[in-house]
């Protein structure tokens, strides 16, 4: 959490200056920055789960070297969960906590025209989001473990993607639904990648 | 606790600065605190590798197959300790901010502490900035001149005004203050109350407190009787600082901190230092401790009957040998028995000097210091440490425009702050104190989401953008 908040971080910085830096009357600047923004701040989110990466492997080494059977206590599997689920509970909040706030207060959703189906796109939203950066966790842990630069490669790029869709919004069809594929896909590549499998989850399902 | 005991004469003042007092004492008390040290196994670890080792007679073979499995349960009780850390101070920073943000009263301006006499309304930034600068210059130099009247109380042995002090500061804190909180909830929420329900409710809740702090009490109780009275003591102090004033209180308070406990003139350490020589007991209500089991016996031989003994010794059993210090410990308080040998044992770990008074004690080849069973061994914070913490959250939610992202940023800065400061603890093995790295990561998160992060998650909101 606290790298992605790093992350984020820089990422804003490098969106204010850049606004403070342009002429602030032209909306049309301001939302390609805005866009400029929010790509950058993806691409600093994926190079500082590549630290977490590169810290916590170090500590699993250190860990390894100090137990008893020289394995850690802890799996990289395990990590690479928490990690992806830290990344994503802090994104998540960071997205939606200020909307529920205004939810408790007095008001009318989308009275300027906006779509009034604001707060329940973004509930479902960030709950796609959450669960993406958990997936991509696993994947990306994976994938750095065993050096394959493509599965890397196409993590980067669904977050870019998930990204890009919600600049659609609120032509919510075309954001949400494939937002929601590509959710269900990438879960379905980390639970193989984790090593799970139809015959494990029958195993799972029948054995109670 | 030498450090608190400077601090308790402050409430003799009998003042509002009450609150200040209590403030330094669990500032200073945190500074101890940040000795904390726990584990057995650190300690363990600590002998063979310290110059510095009291027992000399240590088994180098011994001593080094402990060191192997003296580090590796060393991280896992300290990832352990991290935790033990982390749930009080989330409930109280969570207690604090719950509050802030539904009961208005701690955030309207009512006035300023003395300690806080030039105001902040004034016409331009600069005489504001003057004005603050000043505040915090004066609130430092209080803490600074207490804490100094503290080692000399303490020098000189006055224990029965620091008693009296530490007594007087918590019938405050347990009954006006939480009475004004009392008051302030059923205002926000509209609950009609009688006098003589709230007079009962105050009275229990306070008598219960004042003897779970001082005397004997459930664990579970006395911590959580003292996140609340760190909650409200952050809670006046959100109240009555303003704003640039409590920044800059905040950063000079963890320089501060930095200074006293490391420097060798430091007020802090030098009351370390003389309480260990005086093996003496801490002042219990201006640490939260998270066992109170105490294992004890720090003068056996025997490893393994020291673990089976602690595992099922309460402050009740306690070794014949060690029944000197027993009994000076009890002469006082029961609960200040385990305390003072939690607190020992857990300054062993960091300041290696009392190994000498246990070598002198036990005069036996022992590898282990203590007895202590390692999941029975606690970690000690400051309530100074939790206070400032809670300021830091607290201030965060209340006045940012940021909001909840704000808060959430402090909160995640600061735990890691405090997972880094358990970490270098874990390293060094020194006393260290526990406000510099978790005040700075929050300071800077703090303004940094403020001014950076909040416009640019604002913007992507708007457009329900995510990114």
């Amino acid at each position: 959490a606290f790298f992605w908040l790093v992350s984020l971080l820089l990422a804003s910085l490098i969106w204010f200056v850049s606004v403070h830096l342009s002429d602030r009357e032209d909306s049309k600047l301001q939302y390609g920055l805005l866009i400029f923004g929010a790509a950058v701040s993806v691409l600093l989110q994926e190079a500082f789960r590549f630290a977490y990466f590169k810290l916590l492997k170090k500590a699993d080494e250190g860990l390894a070297t100090l137990s008893e059977d020289g394995r850690s206590p802890i799996s990289l599997r395990q990590m690479a969960y928490v990690s992806g689920l830290s990344f994503g509970i802090i994104s998540g909040v960071f997205s939606v906590i200020n909307i529920l706030a205004d939810s408790i207060g007095p008001g009318v959703v989308g009275i300027h025209g906006d779509s009034p189906y604001y707060f329940i796109t973004s509930a479902f939203l960030t709950m796609a989001l959450v669960l993406l950066h958990t997936f991509w966790g696993v994947i990306f842990f994976n994938a750095c473990e065993k050096r394959r630069y493509g599965c890397l490669g196409l993590v980067v790029a669904s977050h870019l993607l998930t990204s890009g869709l919600t600049f659609l919004n609120p032509w919510y069809e075309a954001s949400l639904v494939p937002i929601f594929i590509i959710t269900l896909g990438t879960g379905v590549w980390a639970f193989v990648t984790a090593g799970g499998s139809r015959h494990n989850i029958l195993k799972c399902l029948s054995c109670k | 606790m030498t450090e608190l005991s400077a601090h308790l004469p402050q409430f003799q003042h009998g003042q509002l600065t009450e609150n200040f007092p209590d403030n330094h004492l669990s500032n200073a008390n945190d500074t101890n605190e940040r000795r904390r040290h726990d584990n057995s196994e650190r300690r363990r670890n600590d002998n063979p590798e310290s110059e510095t080792n009291g027992q000399p007679q240590n088994n180098i073979q011994q001593v080094v197959e402990q060191d192997e499995e003296d580090e590796e349960l060393t991280l896992k009780y300290g990832a352990k300790h991290v935790i033990m850390l982390f749930v009080p101070v989330t409930l109280c920073m969570v207690v604090v901010v719950a509050t802030i943000k539904s009961v208005s009263f701690y955030t309207r301006k009512d006035g300023q502490l003395i300690y806080t006499p030039f105001t902040e309304e004034t016409e331009t930034v600069g005489q504001r900035a003057l004005n603050s600068i000043l505040n915090a210059a004066i609130m430092i130099s209080v803490i600074i001149v207490m804490t100094i009247l503290l080692v000399v109380l303490y020098k000189y042995r006055c224990y029965k005004v620091i008693h009296g002090w530490l007594i007087i500061s918590s019938l405050l804190l347990l009954f006006f203050f939480s009475f004004i909180y009392l008051g302030e909830v059923f205002k926000t929420y509209n609950v009609a109350m009688d006098y003589i329900t709230v007079a009962l409710i105050i009275w229990n809740f306070g008598v219960v407190g004042m003897i779970c702090i001082h005397w004997k009490g459930p664990l579970r109780l006395q911590q959580a009787y003292l996140i609340m009275i760190s909650a409200l003591m952050a809670l006046v102090f959100i109240k009555y600082l303003p704003e640039w004033t409590a920044w800059l209180i905040l950063a000079v308070i963890s320089v501060y901190d930095l200074v006293a406990v490391l420097c060798p003139k430091g007020p802090l350490r030098m009351l370390v230092e003389m309480a260990q020589e005086r093996n003496e007991t801490l002042f219990p209500a201006l640490i939260y401790s998270s066992t109170m089991i105490w294992l004890v016996n720090m003068a056996e031989e025997d490893p393994e009957a020291q673990r089976k003994a602690s595992k099922n010794s309460t402050y009740d059993k306690q070794a014949p040998a060690n029944q000197t210090q027993n009994e000076d410990a009890e002469a006082d308080d029961g609960g200040f028995s385990q305390e003072w040998q939690q607190q020992r044992d857990n300054r062993i770990g960091p300041i290696e000097s009392t190994p000498e008074l246990r070598a002198a004690v036990q005069a036996l080849p022992s590898n282990s210091q203590t007895s202590e069973d390692p999941e029975e061994r606690g970690v000690k914070l400051g309530l100074g440490d939790f206070i400032f913490y809670s300021v830091l959250v607290g201030k965060a939610s209340a006045t940012a425009n940021g909001d909840w992202n704000t808060t959430l940023a402090c909160f995640v800065a600061i735990l890691i702050g405090l997972c880094l400061t358990l970490l270098l603890l874990a390293i060094f093995k020194k006393a260290l104190p526990a406000l510099p790295i978790s005040i700075t990561f929050g300071l800077v998160f703090y303004f940094a989401t403020d001014n950076l992060v909040q416009p640019f998650m604002d913007q992507l909101a708007f457009h329900q953008f995510y990114i």
